[in-house]
């Protein structure tokens, strides 16, 4: 069985080198989208933000995971949003 | 049902791959956009039925307040305003990882939880208020110039070493809440410090290190709650940050350590000469010589961004193209305030994205360009970065508008740019100054041509 702390740093690893093959591809002029898109899968500390504030206690953590849910929810929505709002207006000409 | 969940977190993490991937054509684009929210989407209902959860009503609350306020902003943000929406943004999402990461703080974690713990908190503090006074900077509630004062490194310094006692503290004592607060505020404070110096034209550079930031700040979070889904969206994001950044720097000729600590508004060692005088041209005499052009290249800048002047370029665009005239648009890299602004600007105004060439496209052409146009555009444009060793941005790869045949440059006045840089492109023999505000002396233009 592997540690999950290895576990985990192997994961990531992987990610940042395929991370950096993705985004390299990416074409200039779509640079701002990819900030705001990428953005709103920052926003994926939400995953982690509910867990911690659905525990039911009314303890710190609670409150916490509440307030990260709500600020890591404007991420998701605005970033997917306003992402999609700037892609739609990528036209080529004639089409 | 753990299993169910862990695979679920699989697929979303396949689908944000397969977004990114998408994102690499701008016809594919939007629909890398979709896939990717679907893989959000999944994520997020799948962490909702964790058997940990108990009480919905909060997580309720804090998402509607949420999400109202994201999709209302995303609604109404004028395109010209995208950085500072990106910079919040970036901040609320470093905000979201630090109080994650203070969220999973109990009796019971390890040295391993107890260390990306701290780090979740750190980057998760400096971005948010790192990126709260990059907001402020370019939506100007603070100056937007360089900050630099007497022993800022020391200070700076102090600082550095003040967050990692205070973070080994922590790790030695959790439960012992002074060192938490001490880390948190020293990370709060340090982000501030870590912007100020940034000056105005640098602001490309701090967003997308930002950006950076709030993925690995993310990811932080993921190591101390332990959940895959944050590690890998984090770390695709905080490699998106850092390829954007890196970009940036080179396409200013500067090491990321040079922007991020030498406050480059202050430079004021400039030895650029100019000679020859500025010649301006009246908006008729600028449309005789547009009349008579067949190639027409434009070169935009931040001040179309502030002028707002996408919309008429586009119709002198339309204009020109019914003349028998060939448009096209050169896109500096660091134009405007972030990577790609001028992109969306123009897209915004519905200009096609075949039209829009990278500068290293566009400068083998200049020389059969009849007539370059420079809308608010200076230091990327500036041949002294190309011609005098002297000059503080030697080096920087511009785009040569200087060897089209005829350049106009829309310009307020002949007050310099960006930390006073002087630009000998405005004294060329082939430069004439159209002074004004752009969108005014576009739309003059326009008028001209009907």
């Amino acid at each position: 069985m592997i540690p999950a702390e290895v576990f985990l740093t192997f994961i990531l690893m992987l990610s940042i080198f395929l991370g950096f093959e993705l985004i390299s591809k990416v074409p200039a002029t779509l640079h701002t989208p990819l900030m705001s898109g990428s953005n709103a899968i920052s926003g994926i500390t939400l995953v982690g933000a509910v867990s911690l504030a659905g525990t039911g206690h009314q303890d710190m953590a609670n409150w916490l995971g509440a307030g990260a849910v709500a600020l890591a929810s404007i991420n998701v929505v605005g970033g997917y949003l306003v992402t999609d709002r700037m892609l739609a207006m990528f036209k080529k000409k004639g089409g | 049902m753990e299993l169910l969940i862990q695979f679920a977190y699989v697929v979303s993490a396949a689908l944000f791959v397969m977004g990114l991937k998408q994102l690499g054509s701008p016809a594919t684009a939007r629909r890398g956009n979709m896939i990717s929210s679907l893989g959000m989407l999944i994520a997020v209902v799948v962490a909702l039925l964790d058997q940990g959860i108990v009480e919905y009503q909060w997580i309720m609350i804090g998402f509607a307040v949420g999400a109202i306020i994201g999709a209302s902003a995303a609604r109404l943000v004028e395109m010209t305003a995208m950085p500072e929406m990106v910079a919040l943004f970036n901040g609320f999402g470093g905000m979201a990882s630090l109080l994650v990461g203070w969220a999973a703080l109990d009796a019971s974690a390890g040295s391993f939880t107890l260390i990306t713990i701290v780090l979740s908190i750190l980057i998760g503090g400096l971005t948010f208020t790192g990126s709260m006074v990059a907001y402020g900077k370019l939506s100007e509630f603070v100056g937007s110039g360089a900050v630099v004062f007497k022993g800022q490194q020391i200070v700076n310094s102090l600082i550095v070493l003040g967050i990692l006692y205070s973070a080994t503290m922590f790790v030695q004592q959790p439960m012992n809440p002074q060192w938490l607060y001490l880390v948190i505020g020293l990370a709060l404070v340090f982000g501030v410090m870590a912007v100020i110096p940034i000056g105005g034209a640098d602001m490309p550079v701090v967003i997308s290190l930002l950006n950076s930031y709030s993925g690995l700040a993310a990811c932080a979070a993921g190591f101390a709650i332990n959940n895959n889904i944050l590690i890998v969206a984090g770390s695709l994001v905080g490699a998106s940050g850092i390829i954007l950044t890196r970009i940036m720097c080179k396409a200013m000729n500067r090491s990321l350590a040079n922007v991020l600590f030498s406050g480059f508004g202050s430079v004021k060692d400039d030895t650029t000469t100019v000679e020859g005088e500025v010649k301006p041209i009246s908006v008729e005499d600028a449309y005789y010589v547009l009349e008579a052009a067949s190639t027409v290249a434009v070169i935009p800048g931040y001040g179309m961004a502030v002028a707002q002047a996408q919309h008429v370029v586009k119709e002198l665009q339309l204009l020109l193209e019914k003349n028998g005239c060939e448009v096209v648009y050169g896109i500096h890299p660091v134009a405007g305030r972030m990577p790609g602004h001028m992109n969306v600007l123009l897209a915004e105004a519905d200009v096609s994205y075949d039209l829009l060439l990278e500068m290293d496209d566009i400068n083998p052409r200049m020389e059969n360009v009849d007539v370059a146009i420079v809308i608010g555009a200076n230091d990327v444009v500036n041949p002294a970065a190309r011609e005098n060793e002297g000059s503080p941005i030697y080096g920087m790869p511009v785009i040569n508008v200087d060897q089209a045949r005829t350049v106009f440059v829309l310009k307020r006045s002949m007050a310099s740019g960006f930390a006073g840089i002087e630009n000998p492109l405005f004294y060329k023999d082939n430069t004439r100054m159209l002074f004004g505000d752009a969108k005014e002396s576009i739309g003059g233009l326009t008028r001209e041509f009907e």
